[in-house]
């Protein structure tokens, strides 16, 4: 079985692994990169579990084929904290407990992270429109919702 | 076992086609086949589509095989479209699901081929063949070549285009069927009514029936109800989880009631 060589920046830092022909980038990042966290919900494109950001664009890595990253930048939840310090978006997750199972957790904070940084200042509307490609069935979507506003607000300690 | 070919050139990957082969654009439907072990065994991909391929010529609007649908989302001159564009999935499948894409989605995805079928649009293959209408396309999917491009012209009054998707989960769900409408006027009477559904067949399906209750007329409170009326003439919606055969059949003439209506204010 012939295998790929992919080469590619996860979060800022240079990685190379070889991927499985057919094989999606959520299994390759989980299975042959290390970074756990983008989820396998459902691999069909339906919950958003597994979102990563490509080239700033968030797409769901459980249907993006991993030699298709080959020279792209990839981010992924793994990425949003600088060591101890969390991004103001996982701190107000916890503030407002946007998070209780946590299974939906790393796909909902890339996807309210790409919308800041494309608009720092999203209306309610906009962060409901944002995080609609990912599923939550433990909290609802209210306290997700809050939790993003709050940062965006700057209500959040940054 | 799948294994992944690789082109330059949308030229190279169409003479690498064939019966064993399916041809990798957005992924949003074939990765979730290559993932649930039903895909073919070869996949045919571009090293480096563009996902913001598109240009004009004249009033013709000529959409790239790579066009996605944020990429629709970011052009003003398909502004028009972007209703429809902004009703696919969610945000990340709009950053995948390219335009030409959705052609091949079968029931009950498929909603801006719904709007290019009511555009009368025409598929560009790859190669020397010359444009087809999209009506092809959904006459049999299996035999289709690889597209470069789909084109239409604009509407001369972007108000004659119109378009309702209805779904039970919003703002990001399935169809339970969604309407396409572009009714050109002269002189006030409709010319080239063109009706077109989506989710009320295997693939998206004009309304006859409404066509011809509403040509040559003026878009009034009596031609809409007549087009409602003949809605679903010949028509034959399928059941699924999202709503039954019957509750289409029912729901049809309603939206598309309320669709002409919005459209008969401007």
């Amino acid at each position: 079985m012939a295998r790929t060589p992919v080469t590619f920046n996860l979060n800022g830092s240079p990685k190379a692994a070889f991927a499985n022909p057919g094989q999606n980038l959520l299994d390759f990042l989980r299975r042959d990169v290390g970074d756990l966290t983008p989820k396998f919900g459902c691999g069909q494109g339906t919950c958003g579990a597994c979102t990563v950001t490509i080239n700033g664009q968030t797409q769901l890595a459980c249907l993006v084929l991993a030699e298709a990253v080959n020279g792209q930048d990839v981010r992924t939840a793994g990425g949003l904290g600088q060591g101890a310090t969390l991004d103001p978006l996982q701190e107000s997750f916890m503030d407002h407990f946007a998070a209780q199972c946590g299974y939906c957790t790393p796909g909902m904070l890339v996807s309210a992270r790409a919308l800041l940084d494309q608009n720092p200042r999203p209306t309610r509307d906009e962060v409901i429109e944002a995080i609609s490609g990912n599923l939550c069935r433990c909290t609802g979507y209210e306290p997700i919702i809050t939790a993003i506003l709050a940062v965006a607000e700057g209500r959040e300690r940054a | 076992m799948t294994t992944v070919e690789t082109y330059a050139t949308l030229d190279d990957a169409a003479r690498a086609m064939g019966s064993d082969a399916a041809y990798l654009a957005g992924g949003t439907l074939l990765m979730r086949a290559v993932n649930e072990g039903n895909a073919p065994d070869r996949l045919v991909r571009l090293n480096n589509p563009n996902p913001k391929e598109f240009r004009s010529s004249g009033d013709k609007l000529i959409l790239g095989a790579g066009l996605t649908m944020a990429g629709v989302l970011s052009l003003r001159e398909l502004d028009f479209l972007h209703p429809v564009a902004r009703v696919i999935g969610g945000p990340q499948i709009r950053n995948m699901a390219t335009v030409v894409g959705n052609l091949f989605a079968e029931h009950p995805y498929g909603d801006f081929a719904t709007a290019l079928l009511a555009l009368g649009a025409q598929v560009v293959p790859v190669g020397q063949g010359s444009p087809r209408p999209v009506e092809d396309i959904f006459r049999d999917r299996s035999r289709v070549g690889l597209i470069s491009s789909v084109e239409f012209h604009r509407p001369r009054d972007p108000r004659a285009f119109g378009f309702l998707k209805v779904s039970r989960v919003k703002p990001k769900g399935v169809s339970v069927l969604s309407i396409a409408a572009l009714l050109p006027r002269e002189g006030g009477r409709i010319r080239g009514a063109r009706i077109a559904f989506g989710a009320m067949g295997a693939t998206p399906l004009r309304s006859a029936g409404a066509e011809r209750a509403l040509e040559g007329q003026s878009l009034d409170a009596t031609s809409i109800d007549r087009a409602a009326a003949a809605a679903i003439e010949g028509l034959d919606p399928p059941t699924d989880q999202i709503a039954s055969a019957w509750y289409r059949r029912e729901v049809a003439g309603v939206h598309l009631k309320r669709l002409l209506t919005g459209m008969e204010r401007i």
